[in-house]
């Protein structure tokens, strides 16, 4: 390890939870959060700000935490899939992708979520182009998008207080085109 | 009477049941590799080859040494005074574990680190120092099996030149013959480029040597969690029940983790020498550059035909680019996979195919990319050729499969290679693609439009496909025979666990397989937990790929679930005081013949099972089945999609597409069509932009998400999915696999419609993926696009 010297002390508010830690400049964001913090729903794909699997919101905005030093969260609120929902009561994100079957392996969830809810807290009509357009960060090998698109228009419906009926049965999510 | 179960509420087959999975992925608690830390643990990290093909003259680790926090710097020196330089590959070769004589392609591992932390690990792999002695690079098989080629497989003895395999299958008498009396023949040269899995998590692995007791545990990546314990036993010597191999969540595979690693194996050995656990996290640029690959097949085809539109025969030519060590990771017998599956969805008579492999100085590892071992060039080369045929015969592509396609009565039928296809509707299936996109609505648009310049297109694809290795008699791996299993207990409450010998990696086994037992025996789903991956409790398994799960794995659960089913029977007459043959059954629960009334639930019978068994029966309701399918499942599926091309840019967008598939009986209609479209994105990914390429010194273009292009919700364009049911005659719930269907048939769609578009400009062929500039300059040239890798000229 390098020199205690060297160790930065900075305080991050995780989760709504404040945090103070010391760490190495060089510390990304992604490995205070998953080997510090030990919240190890935030994933690591790509390293390379391609794929999307470790966004976080910070301060609310989606965030690729592979490319962040752990020292620029000093004094910033990050939230985390750990903090989307509590553990009894899901966001209706959670839900949406749930009741839609937006995930498979559900390596590209948590970072897909956290965009989505940032998207819909900012554009809480969105369309399916908006949808399209606002996931474009964030890479999914395995579902082809169509129920990733519609779990988020469910959960701004859900915010809005009507739900959606189709829990995978339909196909009326068409496409950009 | 009591109310009969309903099968679709307790979770059974054709429910929408919400998946078990994702009550643990959407709150962040899956448990992937990385997340796995153990006390102790140290981290390992690669140093990778910076050249495609070069001799080592030296490698000096002392400045990595010295960094604090260093444990171990490994070299393939030291690896081979274990006997652990090289190692076998799943396809009768050998791989080098870290280099020790020669590099053979960019990216392979030459040594590797194991310290404190992944950051000491990367600074030390850094301070290593490797001189290196280029040598010519070869980069595609044109140049690799020209005479006086470079030899680059040295280390082999008896081996002068790069071909790796030589294969041939079907009548070349025969199929001469039938050309002879062709009316016209149609050739098609095409190349399917090299792509790569890419799950967005990469490979890893845990080891954790215990040299107290000698257990080896491994948790790591792997799709096939029995093969691996079985090959690490093979090659490290370890004896086999000393060796537990756990796989946790996957995030995704796709084939990409079917193959044994180095990196596996380098983490193996650091655990034995330091006495520690030892993780080793790919990178997304290690995982690229050198993990198994998909494709990279040249494909010369010609099919013989009568005017009528009627093909007589077919012949062709495939080419294989291994890469530097031949470690397909393929069961079958035959050495280029299931290439042999190509037109059995057509009545064609004959038939001939050659095929050979190549060693070229780029990664190893053909895998089965969401596919079924070549099935994928297969079918491409098939659709592709199909519409080339009818273009050339001036006949309506849909037409031309009409005459040709096989019809509902015909089966079991024999393809001239040898496989027998056994039901399917395929006539039906194209039929109602045709009717959902409006296909005559389409050609009469399309040539209005063309009448004001605008170029749209359509573009069919219609195959069957083989998945679910085994048989046993054709289909092994390691001498391992294709079956697999499963293992049911049921509690005295009723409740029950299930495990199998698959590993799921998005598929959604925890969910589906339940539904099977639920089917089989009317315990409600929610009441049977799935578990998989892990060797000391799993029965022995091939594991999850090639669609094979649900033919196989699900087999032997259905059959594991009868037999229980069988014993409880024993237990309800003994409850009911009746004979075994007085006993009816309907789901969830035994009655007495002619009095309905009298009955027992599976539940009661599984307490009994315990509590109140009849005199001389032994205790328990568990069984194991281990389950060798028949023959293989060939679901069928119709693909159509329609695009416009702009011909000043080359840009072409896709206007709609419609998939029909045939995969039989659906276990959870939810997870099927999940799974059809995540298969027509990689189609569409295919056909527009994923694809690696190699410059001419052997420098991997798209070893990172920059150059190696995936779509992604905004490019990925939407889905109108349809379903026909043909039960797979020889599976226990008639249900055939899926997993893949999409990603196999769905390119030829696309690249037919773009095709389609072009037709009048005399361009046949352009090669994926059909990227802007390739159909720009088609279009200004009216010639064929060929992707071949360059090859340098000096
Ligand atoms: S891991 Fe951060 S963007 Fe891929
Ligand atoms: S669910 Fe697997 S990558 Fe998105």
């Amino acid at each position: 390890m390098t020199d205690a010297a060297d160790e930065h002390r900075i305080t991050v508010t995780v989760n709504g939870e404040p945090h103070a830690v010391e760490v190495e400049p060089r510390l990304l964001l992604v490995h205070l959060l998953r080997e510090g913090l030990r919240l190890t729903g935030t994933h690591i794909g790509c390293d390379t700000t391609n794929c999307g699997a470790c966004t976080v919101l910070y301060d609310g905005t989606p965030v690729k935490s592979c490319t962040m030093l752990a020292v620029q969260a000093d004094g910033h609120e990050i939230t985390t899939v750990e903090g989307l929902g509590s553990l009894s009561e899901l966001d209706p994100v959670q839900e949406g992708f749930t009741i839609e079957h937006g995930l498979q392996c559900g390596f590209c969830t948590p970072g897909m979520m956290l965009t989505a809810k940032a998207l819909i807290t900012n554009n809480p009509n969105p369309s399916e182009e908006d949808v399209r357009w606002g996931l474009s960060g964030n890479l999914c090998r395995c579902t082809g998008y169509q129920n990733i698109v519609k779990a988020v228009l469910w959960a701004a419906a859900k915010q809005h207080g009507h739900v959606a009926e189709t829990n995978g049965q339909g196909t009326t999510v068409s496409g950009r085109t | 009477m009591s109310q009969a179960l309903d099968e679709v509420k307790i979770g059974g087959l054709g429910s929408s049941r919400q998946r078990v999975e994702d009550a643990r992925f959407i709150r962040g608690r899956g448990n992937y590799i990385d997340d796995l830390k153990l006390p102790g643990m140290l981290h390992m990290e690669i140093l990778r080859s910076p050249l495609a093909h070069a001799r080592i003259i030296s490698i000096d680790t002392s400045a990595a040494w010295a960094i604090p926090g260093v444990r171990l710097v490994l070299t393939g020196e030291m690896a081979a005074q274990r006997n652990l330089a090289w190692m076998p590959t799943l396809s009768y070769d050998t791989q080098a574990v870290l280099a020790t004589d020669k590099v053979r392609f960019q990216g392979q591992e030459v040594a590797c680190v194991v310290a404190d932390d992944p950051y000491i690990a990367k600074d030390a792999c850094e301070a290593i120092v490797v001189e290196y002695e280029p040598l010519p690079v070869i980069v595609n098989p044109i140049q690799s099996l020209a005479p006086d080629a470079p030899l680059i497989r040295d280390d082999k003895e008896g081996q002068t030149d790069n071909v790796c395999y030589r294969w041939e299958v079907g009548d070349k008498q025969g199929t001469d013959r039938a050309f002879a009396q062709a009316d016209h023949i149609s050739r098609l040269k095409l190349h399917y480029p090299r792509s790569h899995p890419s799950p967005i998590e990469c490979c890893g692995s845990v080891a954790d040597y215990n040299a107290a007791t000698g257990k080896l545990t491994v948790y790591m990546t792997t799709q096939a969690p029995h093969i691996i314990r079985a090959a690490v036993a093979l090659v490290a010597e370890l004896p086999e029940h000393m060796i537990r191999i756990v796989s946790p969540d996957l995030g995704g595979g796709f084939g990409n983790k079917v193959p044994v690693y180095p990196g596996y194996v380098c983490s193996i050995l650091g655990s034995i020498l330091t006495g520690k656990p030892v993780k080793w996290i790919e990178d997304n640029f290690g995982n690229l550059i050198s993990t198994g690959f998909g494709r990279d097949m040249y494909l010369d085809s010609e099919l013989a035909l009568r005017k009528d539109g009627k093909i007589l025969a077919v012949r062709f030519h495939a080419d294989t680019d291994q890469g530097a060590f031949f470690s397909d990771a393929q069961p079958s017998k035959f050495k280029i996979g299931l290439v042999h599956s190509a037109f059995a969805c057509y009545d064609i008579p004959v038939g001939h195919i050659t095929a050979r492999g190549a060693y070229t100085n780029k990664a190893p590892g053909g895998v089965a990319y969401r596919c079924s071992f070549r099935v994928t060039e297969a079918m491409f080369f098939q659709e592709r050729m199909i519409q080339a045929a009818a273009a050339d015969l001036g006949m309506d592509q849909a037409q031309f499969r009409r005459i040709n396609l096989r019809r509902a009565d015909d089966f079991p039928a024999r393809t001239p290679f040898g496989f027998l296809v056994d039901s399917g509707q395929y006539h039906k299936c194209l039929q109602l693609g045709l009717d959902a996109i409006g296909y005559e609505d389409f050609k009469r648009e399309q040539a209005q439009a063309r009448s004001r310049g605008r170029r749209l297109g359509i573009g069919i694809s219609t195959m069957t496909e083989p998945l679910g290795a085994g048989n046993s008699r054709e289909y092994d791996i390691l001498g391992i025979k294709m079956f697999d299993s499963a293992e049911l207990r049921v509690h005295p409450t009723g409740k029950a666990i299930l495990r199998t010998g698959a590993k799921t990696q998005g598929q959604g086994h925890e969910t589906t397989w339940a539904q099977i037992v639920s089917h089989e025996l009317g315990i409600p789903a929610d009441d049977v937990i799935v578990e998989e991956g892990d060797t000391d409790t799993a029965p022995f398994g091939m594991g999850t790929y090639a669609s094979r799960s649900t033919p196989v794995a699900g087999a032997a659960v259905s059959m594991v679930a009868r037999k229980v089913r069988a014993k409880a029977r024993k237990l309800a007459a003994h409850l009911l005081e009746v004979s075994e043959e007085d006993i009816e059954w309907e789901l969830g629960r035994f009655y007495v013949r002619g009095a309905a009334r009298r009955g027992v639930t599976i539940q009661e019978c599984a307490m009994a099972a315990y509590t109140n068994m009849p005199d001389g029966m032994e205790p328990g309701l568990e069984n194991n089945a281990y389950y060798d399918p028949p023959n293989l499942t060939w679901p069928f599926a119709c693909y159509i999609a329609t695009v416009e091309v702009d011909p000043e840019t080359g840009v072409w967008d896709v206007l709609r597409v419609v998939a029909v598939d045939d995969c039989g009986v659906r276990i959870n209609p939810m997870i099927v069509e999940g799974q059809i479209m995540g298969g027509l994105a990689e189609a569409y990914a295919m056909a527009n932009m994923q694809f690696m390429t190699y410059d001419a010194d052997g420098n991997m273009i798209g070893a990172n998400y920059i150059d190696y292009l995936l779509p992604t919700a905004w490019e990925t364009p939407g889905f109108e999915l349809h379903e026909v049911v043909t039960p797979c005659p020889h599976h226990p719930i008639g249900a055939k696999g899926v997993g893949e269907c999409a990603a196999v048939g769905g390119p030829a769609a696309f690249v037919n419609a773009v095709m389609n578009a072009l037709e009048d400009t005399g361009v046949r062929n352009i090669d994926m993926p059909v990227l802007p500039d390739r159909v720009w300059q088609a279009i200004q040239t009216g010639r064929d696009v060929s992707g071949v890798p360059p090859v340098r000229q000096d």
